[in-house]
Protein backbone atom coordinates (compact mmCIF):
# COMPACT_ATOMS: atom_id res chain seq x y z
CA UNK A 1 0.00 0.00 0.00
CA UNK A 2 2.94 2.47 0.85
CA UNK A 3 4.76 1.38 -1.74
CA UNK A 4 5.69 5.22 -2.52
CA UNK A 5 6.86 5.65 1.10
CA UNK A 6 9.64 3.30 0.52
CA UNK A 7 8.46 -0.16 2.20
CA UNK A 8 8.93 -1.52 -0.91
CA UNK A 9 12.06 -3.67 -3.09
CA UNK A 10 11.01 -1.85 -6.04
CA UNK A 11 13.04 1.24 -7.48
CA UNK A 12 11.79 4.77 -7.18
CA UNK A 13 11.95 4.44 -10.95
CA UNK A 14 9.68 1.11 -11.05
CA UNK A 15 7.20 2.81 -9.43
CA UNK A 16 6.78 6.29 -10.55
CA UNK A 17 6.74 4.14 -14.30
CA UNK A 18 3.29 4.63 -15.92
CA UNK A 19 1.79 7.06 -12.99
CA UNK A 20 1.72 10.07 -15.71
CA UNK A 21 -1.21 11.07 -17.46
CA UNK A 22 0.49 8.96 -20.40
CA UNK A 23 -0.32 6.12 -18.30
CA UNK A 24 2.70 4.47 -19.83
CA UNK A 25 6.66 4.85 -20.07
CA UNK A 26 7.21 8.22 -21.57
CA UNK A 27 10.68 8.86 -22.03
CA UNK A 28 11.25 7.51 -25.37
CA UNK A 29 8.31 10.01 -26.27
CA UNK A 30 10.01 12.67 -24.36
CA UNK A 31 13.39 12.17 -26.22
CA UNK A 32 11.71 12.24 -29.60
CA UNK A 33 9.82 15.70 -29.23
CA UNK A 34 12.94 16.75 -27.97
CA UNK A 35 14.87 15.82 -30.89
CA UNK A 36 12.47 16.58 -33.39
CA UNK A 37 12.53 19.79 -31.81
CA UNK A 38 16.37 20.41 -32.23
CA UNK A 39 15.83 18.99 -36.07
CA UNK A 40 13.38 22.06 -36.49
CA UNK A 41 15.16 25.12 -35.89
CA UNK A 42 17.83 24.63 -38.78
CA UNK A 43 15.33 23.48 -40.52
CA UNK A 44 12.50 25.95 -39.67
CA UNK A 45 14.82 29.05 -40.21
CA UNK A 46 15.57 27.26 -43.78
CA UNK A 47 12.16 27.48 -44.72
CA UNK A 48 11.51 31.02 -43.46
CA UNK A 49 14.78 32.48 -45.03
CA UNK A 50 15.67 30.16 -48.26
CA UNK A 51 12.16 28.87 -49.42
CA UNK A 52 9.43 31.52 -48.25
CA UNK A 53 11.75 34.66 -48.46
CA UNK A 54 13.42 33.36 -51.92
CA UNK A 55 10.60 32.61 -53.87
CA UNK A 56 8.54 35.58 -52.89
CA UNK A 57 6.29 36.41 -55.95
CA UNK A 58 8.14 34.09 -58.28
CA UNK A 59 5.93 32.35 -60.75
CA UNK A 60 4.94 28.80 -60.90
CA UNK A 61 7.85 27.48 -63.20
CA UNK A 62 10.20 29.09 -61.02
CA UNK A 63 9.02 27.89 -58.18
CA UNK A 64 9.30 24.49 -60.10
CA UNK A 65 12.91 24.74 -61.22
CA UNK A 66 13.68 25.74 -57.55
CA UNK A 67 12.05 22.18 -55.69
CA UNK A 68 13.64 20.57 -58.60
CA UNK A 69 16.74 21.41 -56.88
CA UNK A 70 17.15 17.74 -55.09
CA UNK A 71 18.56 19.51 -51.99
CA UNK A 72 15.69 21.66 -51.80
CA UNK A 73 13.24 19.12 -52.32
CA UNK A 74 14.95 17.11 -49.24
CA UNK A 75 15.10 19.66 -47.04
CA UNK A 76 11.71 20.81 -47.78
CA UNK A 77 10.18 17.09 -47.06
CA UNK A 78 12.47 16.55 -44.13
CA UNK A 79 10.88 20.04 -42.67
CA UNK A 80 7.27 18.30 -43.50
CA UNK A 81 8.16 15.66 -41.24
CA UNK A 82 9.97 16.89 -38.92
CA UNK A 83 7.10 19.01 -38.04
CA UNK A 84 4.44 17.20 -38.46
CA UNK A 85 5.96 14.58 -35.91
CA UNK A 86 7.18 17.02 -33.42
CA UNK A 87 3.39 18.63 -34.02
CA UNK A 88 1.92 15.35 -33.36
CA UNK A 89 3.91 14.32 -29.93
CA UNK A 90 3.46 17.79 -28.20
CA UNK A 91 -0.46 18.16 -29.24
CA UNK A 92 -0.63 14.30 -27.83
CA UNK A 93 1.06 15.33 -24.30
CA UNK A 94 -1.56 18.48 -24.55
CA UNK A 95 -4.69 16.45 -24.89
CA UNK A 96 -3.41 13.65 -22.14
CA UNK A 97 -2.57 16.52 -19.61
CA UNK A 98 -6.04 18.42 -20.29
CA UNK A 99 -8.19 15.67 -21.65
CA UNK A 100 -9.83 13.88 -18.36
CA UNK A 101 -12.31 11.40 -19.88
CA UNK A 102 -10.37 8.30 -20.97
CA UNK A 103 -13.04 7.94 -24.12
CA UNK A 104 -12.65 11.25 -25.53
CA UNK A 105 -9.07 11.34 -25.20
CA UNK A 106 -8.35 8.14 -27.35
CA UNK A 107 -10.58 9.82 -29.85
CA UNK A 108 -8.88 13.06 -30.39
CA UNK A 109 -4.93 11.53 -29.98
CA UNK A 110 -6.30 8.88 -32.67
CA UNK A 111 -7.58 11.85 -34.70
CA UNK A 112 -4.53 13.86 -34.30
CA UNK A 113 -1.98 10.78 -35.57
CA UNK A 114 -4.40 11.03 -38.21
CA UNK A 115 -3.95 14.76 -39.30
CA UNK A 116 -0.17 14.10 -38.79
CA UNK A 117 -0.11 11.07 -41.04
CA UNK A 118 -2.20 13.23 -43.75
CA UNK A 119 -0.36 16.36 -43.70
CA UNK A 120 2.82 15.00 -43.83
CA UNK A 121 1.92 12.39 -46.64
CA UNK A 122 -0.33 15.27 -48.99
CA UNK A 123 2.66 17.99 -48.21
CA UNK A 124 5.70 15.30 -49.23
CA UNK A 125 3.38 14.19 -52.52
CA UNK A 126 2.96 17.74 -53.07
CA UNK A 127 6.76 18.75 -52.97
CA UNK A 128 7.39 15.17 -54.97
CA UNK A 129 4.75 16.50 -58.07
CA UNK A 130 6.39 19.34 -58.01
CA UNK A 131 10.24 18.13 -58.05
CA UNK A 132 9.29 15.53 -60.74
CA UNK A 133 7.29 18.11 -62.97
CA UNK A 134 3.87 16.54 -63.00
CA UNK B 1 12.45 7.77 -0.14
CA UNK B 2 11.63 12.10 0.70
CA UNK B 3 8.36 12.92 -0.96
CA UNK B 4 9.21 15.55 -3.61
CA UNK B 5 6.32 18.05 -4.84
CA UNK B 6 5.88 16.33 -8.36
CA UNK B 7 6.08 18.51 -11.16
CA UNK B 8 2.27 19.82 -12.94
CA UNK B 9 1.42 20.59 -16.05
CA UNK B 10 0.75 24.00 -17.04
CA UNK B 11 -2.53 25.38 -15.12
CA UNK B 12 -4.68 28.00 -16.87
CA UNK B 13 -7.31 28.37 -13.87
CA UNK B 14 -5.34 28.30 -10.80
CA UNK B 15 -2.87 30.80 -11.29
CA UNK B 16 -2.53 34.22 -11.87
CA UNK B 17 -1.31 34.60 -15.20
CA UNK B 18 -1.72 38.65 -15.26
CA UNK B 19 0.64 39.46 -12.66
CA UNK B 20 3.12 36.74 -13.07
CA UNK B 21 5.62 35.81 -16.35
CA UNK B 22 6.69 32.32 -15.29
CA UNK B 23 3.00 30.62 -15.74
CA UNK B 24 2.06 32.93 -18.78
CA UNK B 25 5.37 32.11 -20.78
CA UNK B 26 4.70 28.39 -19.96
CA UNK B 27 1.42 28.26 -20.80
CA UNK B 28 2.23 30.29 -24.36
CA UNK B 29 5.04 27.86 -25.33
CA UNK B 30 1.72 25.05 -25.34
CA UNK B 31 -0.44 27.62 -27.19
CA UNK B 32 1.94 28.31 -29.87
CA UNK B 33 2.59 24.97 -30.32
CA UNK B 34 -0.95 23.77 -30.91
CA UNK B 35 -1.20 26.70 -32.99
CA UNK B 36 1.57 25.84 -35.46
CA UNK B 37 0.13 22.49 -35.16
CA UNK B 38 -3.06 23.18 -36.21
CA UNK B 39 -3.37 26.27 -37.96
CA UNK B 40 0.51 26.96 -39.01
CA UNK B 41 0.97 23.94 -40.94
CA UNK B 42 -1.72 24.36 -42.55
CA UNK B 43 -0.58 27.42 -44.85
CA UNK B 44 2.58 25.73 -45.67
CA UNK B 45 0.33 22.79 -47.10
CA UNK B 46 -1.83 25.41 -48.63
CA UNK B 47 1.35 27.04 -50.29
CA UNK B 48 2.88 23.37 -51.51
CA UNK B 49 -0.47 22.25 -52.41
CA UNK B 50 -1.41 25.25 -54.56
CA UNK B 51 2.05 24.77 -56.46
CA UNK B 52 1.40 21.19 -57.05
CA UNK B 53 -1.82 21.87 -58.65
CA UNK B 54 -0.33 24.17 -61.06
CA UNK B 55 0.44 27.89 -62.13
CA UNK B 56 -3.78 29.43 -61.65
CA UNK B 57 -3.71 28.29 -58.24
CA UNK B 58 0.31 28.59 -57.56
CA UNK B 59 -0.78 32.54 -58.67
CA UNK B 60 -3.88 32.95 -56.31
CA UNK B 61 -1.95 31.48 -53.25
CA UNK B 62 1.50 33.88 -54.32
CA UNK B 63 -1.24 37.07 -54.66
CA UNK B 64 -2.63 35.83 -51.64
CA UNK B 65 -0.02 35.90 -49.64
CA UNK B 66 1.38 39.29 -50.92
CA UNK B 67 -1.95 40.83 -49.64
CA UNK B 68 -2.37 43.10 -46.60
CA UNK B 69 -4.34 40.04 -44.84
CA UNK B 70 -1.48 37.44 -46.18
CA UNK B 71 1.09 39.55 -44.62
CA UNK B 72 -0.96 39.77 -41.55
CA UNK B 73 -1.22 36.18 -40.94
CA UNK B 74 2.55 36.01 -42.53
CA UNK B 75 3.54 38.48 -39.41
CA UNK B 76 1.22 36.27 -36.76
CA UNK B 77 2.99 32.55 -38.73
CA UNK B 78 6.52 34.29 -37.73
CA UNK B 79 5.94 35.29 -34.41
CA UNK B 80 4.08 32.42 -32.79
CA UNK B 81 7.01 29.94 -34.55
CA UNK B 82 9.41 32.10 -32.84
CA UNK B 83 8.28 31.96 -29.82
CA UNK B 84 7.94 28.48 -29.83
CA UNK B 85 11.31 27.28 -30.72
CA UNK B 86 13.31 30.17 -28.78
CA UNK B 87 11.32 28.93 -25.92
CA UNK B 88 11.85 25.78 -27.02
CA UNK B 89 15.81 26.09 -27.04
CA UNK B 90 14.77 27.60 -23.29
CA UNK B 91 13.04 24.16 -22.26
CA UNK B 92 16.13 22.70 -23.79
CA UNK B 93 18.74 24.84 -21.53
CA UNK B 94 15.82 23.60 -18.59
CA UNK B 95 16.64 19.87 -19.32
CA UNK B 96 20.65 20.07 -19.00
CA UNK B 97 19.39 21.09 -15.47
CA UNK B 98 20.87 25.18 -15.99
CA UNK B 99 18.72 28.12 -15.07
CA UNK B 100 16.37 25.73 -13.28
CA UNK B 101 15.66 28.74 -10.11
CA UNK B 102 13.25 31.60 -10.02
CA UNK B 103 16.39 33.90 -11.10
CA UNK B 104 16.81 31.75 -13.87
CA UNK B 105 13.62 31.80 -15.11
CA UNK B 106 12.91 35.26 -14.36
CA UNK B 107 16.43 35.57 -16.68
CA UNK B 108 15.75 33.20 -19.62
CA UNK B 109 12.25 34.47 -20.14
CA UNK B 110 13.79 38.02 -20.79
CA UNK B 111 16.46 36.98 -22.51
CA UNK B 112 14.05 34.32 -24.95
CA UNK B 113 10.94 37.62 -25.50
CA UNK B 114 13.94 39.79 -27.13
CA UNK B 115 15.18 37.13 -28.80
CA UNK B 116 11.35 36.90 -30.31
CA UNK B 117 11.53 40.31 -31.03
CA UNK B 118 15.02 40.59 -32.78
CA UNK B 119 14.29 37.42 -35.24
CA UNK B 120 10.95 38.63 -35.85
CA UNK B 121 12.32 41.94 -36.78
CA UNK B 122 14.76 40.60 -38.41
CA UNK B 123 12.47 37.88 -40.77
CA UNK B 124 10.45 40.95 -42.02
CA UNK B 125 13.22 43.34 -42.51
CA UNK B 126 15.21 40.62 -44.65
CA UNK B 127 11.88 39.73 -46.65
CA UNK B 128 10.51 43.21 -47.23
CA UNK B 129 14.29 44.60 -48.50
CA UNK B 130 14.24 41.15 -50.92
CA UNK B 131 10.62 42.30 -51.78
CA UNK B 132 10.81 45.72 -52.45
Amino acid sequence: MSSAKGNTMRSALGVARGRGSAKTGAADHWFAERIGGIALVPLALWFIFGAVIGNQGVDHATFQAWMGQPLNATLMILFILAAFHHGALGAIVVQEDYIHAPAVKHVTVLLTKLFAIAGALFGTVCVLTLAFGG
Amino acid sequence: MPTHERPLSPHLQVYKLHRKIAPALSISHRITGMLMFCLGTLFVILWLGAAAYGPESFATAQALFASPLGYLVLFGWTVVLFYHMTNGIRHLVWDTGCQVSIAGVRRTGLTMLAAVVALTALVWIVGLAVAL
